[in-house]
């Protein structure tokens, strides 16, 4: 051992040389978009139920900032961490049972809920706006 | 799973004392997040304005409010088994203890107010 030159040895392979694949991303997003909705978008929620039960006045407040240029944003993004949350959540409640493990099809399920969850932010805030005129 | 007889494994999860109840809480809550949380945002985009009287006149109808409070059950049991997970990855030693304490707190209280809102909407408080 001693005295001999040692090769390179490869490391364990993590985060930083890893190819970033679809799969990977939509992994991370899920306790992303998971802890953002408990750590944050909960807060939003608690606001605008006990500004209801507080009263006109206090509900007008939240009114005006939730219909804001900064609050629709907010309000855009939380709609999409919760169908992102949703999309990859039933994928993983397929995976659950076994299924949808076969390399192809994990990717293209992964990439769906990306699709589907933008898909769904879009038809939710037209709704809104066609309805609504905000 | 381990050697032991049939018996034993049925008697003693081990130390743990206990095996999936928190991945399967995950699942079922999450399964009852899906109807709920589609019921709320179709019910939301469905109201004819989002101003006070709109929101407290629809929270007012049991139809809406046993909804809410299964919701808000639903969800923040949910989440704070998905916070959990997070704590247990990223937090080691004492202040993944005190970390785990606070999210008990933060889920509870969060539940609490958010319950408290409902009912006192739906029993004609506000």
């Amino acid at each position: 051992m001693a005295g001999r030159p040692i090769a390179p040895r490869p490391l364990s392979p993590h985060l930083g040389i890893w190819k970033w694949q679809v799969h990977a991303i939509v992994s991370i997003l899920h306790r992303i978009t998971g802890n953002a909705m408990a750590l944050g978008a909960m807060w939003l929620f608690l606001w605008w139920l006990v500004a209801a039960a507080t009263g006109a006045e206090a509900y007008g407040v939240f009114l005006d900032a939730a219909t804001g240029w900064f609050g629709i944003v907010i309000g855009i993004g939380c709609t999409w961490l919760f169908f992102q949350h949703l999309c990859s959540g039933i994928r993983h409640l397929v995976m659950d049972t076994g299924a949808a493990f076969d390399l192809a099809v994990s990717r293209r399920a992964a990439f769906a809920t990306l699709v589907a969850s933008v898909a769904l932010t879009a038809l939710t805030w037209a709704a809104i706006i066609l309805t609504k005129g905000l | 799973m381990g050697a032991g007889t049939d018996l034993g494994r049925v008697r003693g999860l081990g130390a743990a004392k206990e095996g999936v109840h928190h991945w399967w809480m995950q699942r079922v809550t999450a399964i009852a997040n899906i109807a709920l949380m589609l019921w709320f945002v179709a019910s939301l985009v469905r109201l004819p304005s989002l101003d006070h009287g709109s929101v407290v006149l629809w929270l007012r109808q049991p139809v809406a409010a046993v909804p809410m409070l299964l919701l808000i059950l639903s969800v923040f049991w949910h989440f704070r088994l998905g916070v959990q997970v997070l704590l247990e990855d990223y937090l080691h030693g004492p202040t993944r203890v005190l970390a785990m304490l606070a999210l008990n707190f933060y889920a509870l209280a969060g539940g609490a107010a958010a319950v408290f809102a409902v009912l006192k909407i739906a029993l004609g408080n506000a």
